[in-house]
């Protein structure tokens, strides 16, 4: 096995990078992959609540990095998902505890036994989000269709570019098809026309993720709800980068969105 | 940044004012700040504010070769020491402002803006991102909200240009901006500055804004100038 190392990233805060990185890496987990998720907002770690893995952390990433433990004592095997692993961040210390450099090294380690290495990255463009981008082999980019998510987005696309990352791909969180139908809303074409990369999917607005992430308890695991079919349905497209798959066309998701919220 | 060098852009080109301080420290904190924006520096020309610092014609030569060394050229030199009038005088520069050297003979005229040397970008700007240049400035792609280009001269963008643009940043109010879809949230041309009004949708036709009248107006391109 040779993982990816899938970092997820935003520029600007509350869009759902954790939600996002938890339910792929629980979706990946459902589809037989091994995965691990990393934590990479030192200081204000959240993945662990929105996985419900808090209680179980005894090392964390900064342990790691520092030699108190090895990398394999510090990650924790979700029980409902045994393929399904976490690197929790530390609580205490801030970003500049780890170099991009080590992050790149944890990320080689993890690198034989893993498919996939999901990154969660800090919202920002500083130290964080340069330690979250450096192990990356794909930089998946989340916004809202909001005017502010998007103008974060795209510099957050233009730093990818210039780090010579390849092109990072879109996931589009939140739409409500209602809103943007009533012009109230950015539509997917508004915010594909402003960040022009290809599009891996759309997350319908959901009032269930909160509930799910409230509980610790990623909303793909429940099968019924538009949003974890959406989350699903990204998985999937992820691990179709490594059989060589054709992209979905943004309009043929679009639709089937709207025939799985049955509009 | 050092405090005692000011650099002001204006329509008869730049205003840099030297502070006080021994002229060598002066001249070598000039030079930093010049070539801290070396492309943008280039082939502008300056007029020199020395306030009551007397200064002799090789002294002055020490700073016209500060200013050529990043391609630009001063015009005048404005002091009120009789040491330095005179020897701005042998040098055949301005001493006064008020009287810009384009303004009085066909002799002196500035430099065309024809003449300003041009560069073609083939990529978009994204948000965060800049392009400074002082010559001309084609871009094929997008100038997407949140970026910037300016430049000496003209400025055409063959895509959307929605982000901030500054055509004749050196003080020429004759520079145009171009672009297939003109949609700047704030545009400014030499010395005038505008934020165009929200319209309900984008122009589908390629436009024009130059300076007319005092203002920034901008017009369909196929009308011509």
């Amino acid at each position: 096995m040779t993982a990816t190392v899938v970092t997820v990233t935003s520029g600007k805060g509350g869009v759902g990078k954790t939600t996002v990185t938890a339910n792929l890496g629980a979706a990946l987990a459902m589809l037989g992959k091994q995965v691990v998720t990393i934590d990479a907002d030192i200081g204000l770690r959240n993945l662990d609540m929105v996985l419900g893995l808090e209680n179980r952390i005894v090392y964390d990433l900064v342990d790691v990095v520092e030699g108190r433990c090895r990398l394999r004592q510090a990650l924790i095997r979700d029980k409902r998902l045994p393929d399904l692993h976490l690197l929790p961040a530390a609580q205490t210390r801030d970003k500049s505890a780890v170099t991009p450099a080590q992050m790149i090294e944890i990320c080689d380690q993890l690198r034989p036994t893993a498919d996939f290495v999901l990154v969660d990255s800090p919202a920002g463009i500083e130290q964080g989000f340069r330690n979250a981008v450096a192990p990356a082999d794909q930089v998946l980019i989340v916004t809202t269709p909001e005017v502010s998510a998007v103008r974060d987005a795209d510099r957050i696309v233009g730093l990818i570019e210039a780090e010579d990352k390849g092109s990072p791909l879109l996931i589009i969180n939140r739409l409500n098809p209602q809103m943007v139908r009533r012009g109230q809303m950015l539509s997917m074409q508004d915010v594909l026309e402003i960040l022009a990369i290809d599009l891996l999917g759309i997350i319908p607005e959901d009032k269930q993720v909160t509930v799910s992430t409230n509980q610790g308890a990623p909303v793909v695991l429940d099968g019924k709800h538009p949003a974890g079919q959406a989350l699903r349905n990204i998985a999937g497209r992820l691990m179709g980068q490594e059989i060589p798959l054709m992209r979905l066309e943004p309009d043929g998701l679009f639709g089937r969105l709207a025939r799985a919220l049955g509009r | 940044m050092d405090e005692s060098i000011l650099i002001k852009g204006t329509r008869d080109g730049l205003i840099v004012t030297l502070g006080d301080g021994p002229l060598d420290a002066v001249l070598a904190a000039l030079e930093e700040r010049l070539a801290a924006r070396p492309a943008f520096f280039l082939g502008g020309r300056a007029a020199v504010k020395v306030l009551d610092r007397p200064l002799s014609p090789e002294d002055l030569h020490a700073i016209g070769a500060v200013f050529q060394r990043v391609g630009m050229s001063i015009w005048a030199v404005d002091g009120s020491h009789p040491a330095t009038v005179e020897s701005a005088g042998e040098l055949g520069l301005e001493t006064s402002l008020a009287a810009p050297v384009s303004r009085e003979g066909p002799a002196q005229e500035p430099m065309s803006h024809r003449e300003l040397p041009g560069i073609v970008v083939r990529r978009t700007l994204r948000a965060g991102q800049e392009i400074e240049y002082a010559g001309h400035v084609t871009l094929i792609g997008d100038v997407n909200p949140g970026a910037e280009v300016i430049a000496g001269g003209d400025v055409v963008v063959w895509g959307k240009l929605r982000g901030v643009v500054y055509a004749g940043a050196l003080g020429d109010d004759s520079a145009v901006v171009c672009a297939l879809q003109l949609a700047p949230g704030q545009i400014r041309i030499g010395s005038f500055i505008a934020t165009p009004p929200d319209r309900a949708r984008p122009p589908k036709a390629p436009e024009q804004a130059s300076v007319q009248g005092g203002t920034i107006v901008v017009d369909r391109w196929d009308r011509g100038t």
